[in-house]
């Protein structure tokens, strides 16, 4: 079995941190991707399914914020676009949907301010948020080792959206009720969006848009399937899901 | 032939639009007609695609590697469709059993459709995009029977498979990546220039690019250990749906892995990309053949086969000489008509035992004059046995294994074959050759009397065992000549 080690590239981390300081459009782009991984982390340990929501909400505007950012300093229009329907979709409609569907399954919860899903999770709290540092700090810096240069945007943000993907895995296979599995999933897709400005932030817009479109149908389907889940068993839990062992 | 390729990305699509609309018998008929249509639009492409690739509309691409899988799937969505009739029940006016119905062909047509599109997309984000739309109209399709497994089971796939795609794309991005240092920041992602430009790629993007694809698409292929919902939802689906996820979409997604293969193949050499498929061949393989061997089941059963034979896939591609790609494309199209014959033949088993589990069948060859036999051939050609199509393919994957001395994986394949083999045919004895009535019987009543359900279930089954005998005995040679054009594209750097 033949697996070469990858290239040993000179540290690309050490070339994204210059000996003077990083200028305005670097440093932004770097602080918006930190952000977006800090909201990620805010996910696995926010309880309520109502802020949960409204931390996707958040990190999505992150994301529209950047490529805004990335448009203007790169000269990238299609950008502009982008972030445009990155707000409608992910700022604005895919949270009504969700909050909608919260109202029609849970009407008493949704009252009191969202569904309580605390302590849903297999590990506890603290190990959990200690297993997620770990595997965003691996993301980081195997991203770091591959070597990619990218004239769009910082290649550390490259390295935090890896580990928003490996810390929002951590999310949908801790938690145990499927609003936050599903909103896992999306938040992943966020990581995955974080990445494509970094390498992919030329993309053809028309791509841009069938994949968008894609996460809509996808939310869509989620919901109804969400909305069978919850009429059969009167519950947004997974915990009960044990017949079906693979 | 772009009007061909255009009509097969409408005809499926309009059929599910119009049987939602139609009544449920009207409607099925127009799914029935819209899949025999779509296989002979597929066999019109046969002879240019034998010659050349040939791109239409800016999106769409045909060439031998895509109408092989089209051909798969639209085969199984003609046979299905006819299938279905005697499946469904009918019903009148708006009752349940009528919405049901309607439900099903829209959703029915709007799969096959978006499994046709797939092998079309000249693209590989469309590409992406379209195995997308697979996974959420094929995850509502499983959970239409509405019932505790199927809910658990369509929630399980849409979550794993989606997952899995996400991490397709990120290597679909990477792909972009590497096309973009090449071929500038504005290219379409478009498969053939990337393909042509594939010796100047970065070596670390493109090989990131094809583990991820390989994992990423491989959820949907049901490799391990990525595979947990494959079973599942394969038992909790309704049959015909089980038997085009089996055949269609498993396959359909291991055409995806195969573009990237072709591109890592021209980018790195053969022998990482191989070595990757070798790994995840072996392991699946081994899972599936040892989780043959005690199935309560049959349709978990007969998807722990499908996970059999796409391990079989991976192997045979890993081989790299040309007469194991031809015996790999081979055992895709052979593939999906056995395990299309066996999932219908599990649903008449279904019909007329009233259960899943293979206590409760018992005498199948007495009770089932034609269904019976149909399913024993199935499963049959399904364990490999001559003369059926999968005898082919498998020897000639083996084959080409020995003759590029890769006699250890070679020999793993044909053990693990075998022990396949014994799970299959063991499980099959008990359901068909065992006295009527000495099992556990499930449910109490009268006993069960010699007959059909229905002869539109078994038509379609003859008609695929009927194909499955010319793929074995004697492929057409239009079929021949497409599949070494095919085999020349993958291996060109063999």
């Amino acid at each position: 079995m033949y697996l070469a080690p990858f290239p040993l590239a000179p540290f690309p981390l050490a070339q994204a941190l210059p000996t003077q300081a990083p200028g305005v459009f670097t440093g932004g782009a770097n602080v918006i991707a930190v952000l977006i991984l800090l909201a990620e982390f805010g996910m696995l340990r926010q309880a309520l399914l109502r802020d949960h929501i409204r931390l996707y909400m958040a990190q999505s505007a992150l994301i529209a914020i950047l490529a805004v950012i990335v448009a203007a300093a790169r000269h990238i229009p299609d950008l502009y676009v982008l972030a445009a329907l990155t707000v409608a979709l992910k700022v604005i409609v895919i949270p009504l949907l969700l909050r909608r569907l919260l109202r029609e399954t849970d009407p008493v919860g949704a009252a009191a301010g969202g569904a309580d899903i605390a302590g849903s999770g297999g590990l506890g709290e603290a190990s959990t948020v200690l297993l997620a540092i770990v595997v965003a700090a691996f993301g980081f810096f195997a991203a770091s080792r591959l070597g990619i240069r990218s004239d769009a945007a910082p290649v550390t943000a490259l390295s935090v959206s890896l580990s928003v993907v490996l810390v929002a895995f951590v999310l949908m296979i801790h938690r145990r009720d499927v609003v936050s599995q599903a909103i896992g999933l999306f938040s992943l897709e966020n990581g995955i969006s974080l990445a494509a400005l970094v390498v992919a932030a030329s993309l053809p817009l028309i791509l841009e848009v069938a994949l968008l479109f894609d996460l809509l149908l996808a939310v869509v389907v989620f919901g109804l399937l969400i909305r069978i889940h919850h009429g059969r068993g009167r519950s947004l839990s997974t915990a009960d899901l044990t017949r079906l062992r693979g | 032939m772009g009007v061909v390729a255009a009509l097969l990305l409408i005809v499926p699509f309009l059929a599910g639009l119009a049987s939602f609309a139609a009544p449920p018998r009207v409607g099925q008929a127009i799914t029935a007609v819209s899949g025999v249509a779509s296989f002979g639009l597929v066999l019109a492409l046969i002879p240019d695609a034998s010659q050349r690739a040939a791109s239409y509309f800016g999106f769409v691409r045909v060439d031998a590697l895509s109408v092989v899988f089209l051909l798969a799937t639209s085969f199984l969505y003609a046979t299905v469709a006819i299938y279905s009739i005697g499946y469904l029940p009918g019903g009148h006016g708006h009752d349940a059993s009528a919405r049901y119905t309607r439900r099903f062909s829209l959703g029915l047509n709007l799969f096959a459709w978006s499994m046709l599109a797939a092998p079309l997309m000249s693209n590989l984000a469309l590409l992406w995009v379209a195995i997308e739309v697979t996974t959420v109209i094929s995850a509502l399709l499983v959970a239409i029977e509405g019932t505790d497994g199927a809910a658990e089971a369509a929630w399980k796939y849409i979550l794993i498979a989606s997952a899995g795609l996400s991490i397709a794309l990120l290597g679909t991005i990477f792909m972009y990546y590497a096309g973009a240092q090449v071929l500038g920041p504005h290219y379409s992602m478009a498969f053939a220039p990337v393909l042509a430009s594939a010796r100047h790629l970065a070596v670390t993007p493109v090989r990131m690019a094809f583990v991820l694809a390989v994992l990423g698409f491989g959820t949907k292929v049901g490799l391990f250990p990525v595979h947990t919902w494959l079973p599942d939802a394969h038992s909790e689906a309704p049959t015909p749906v089980s038997a085009l996820l089996s055949g269609s979409l498993l396959a359909v997604s291991f055409y995806a892995i195969l573009r990237y293969y072709q591109i890592a193949v021209a980018s790195l050499g053969p022998r990482f990309p191989r070595d990757v498929l070798l790994v995840f061949g072996v392991a699946t393989l081994l899972l599936a053949a040892l989780y043959l061997l005690d199935q309560r089941d049959y349709k978990r059963l007969l998807a722990y086969s499908s996970m059999e034979h796409m391990g079989i896939l991976a192997i045979g591609v890993s081989f790299g000489a040309p007469i194991a790609l031809a015996g790999v494309l081979l055992h895709v199209l052979a593939h999906a008509a056995a395990k299309g014959n066996a999932f219908m033949g599990s649903g008449v088993l279904l019909r007329k035992f009233g259960s899943k589990e293979m206590k409760g069948v018992r005498g199948g060859l007495d009770l089932l004059p034609w269904s019976g036999p149909l399913f024993l051939a199935a499963v049959l050609a399904l364990c490999a046995m001559p003369p059926f199509g999968l005898f082919r393919s498998e020897f000639e994957i083996v084959t080409g294994g020995l003759a590029t001395s890769h006699n250890g994986p070679a020999v793993i394949l044909v053990i693990l074959v075998t022990v396949a083999f014994l799970g299959l045919t063991l499980s099959a004895n008990r359901m068909l050759l065992s006295r009527p009535g000495s099992g556990e019987p499930a449910e109490l009543g009268e006993p069960l009397t010699r007959g059909e359900p229905s002869v539109w279930m078994v038509v379609p089954v003859a008609v695929g065992l009927i194909a499955l005998l010319v793929l074995g005995l004697h492929p057409p040679g239009e079929l021949t000549g497409l599949l070494a054009r095919a085999v020349a594209q993958l291996g060109s750097r063999a």
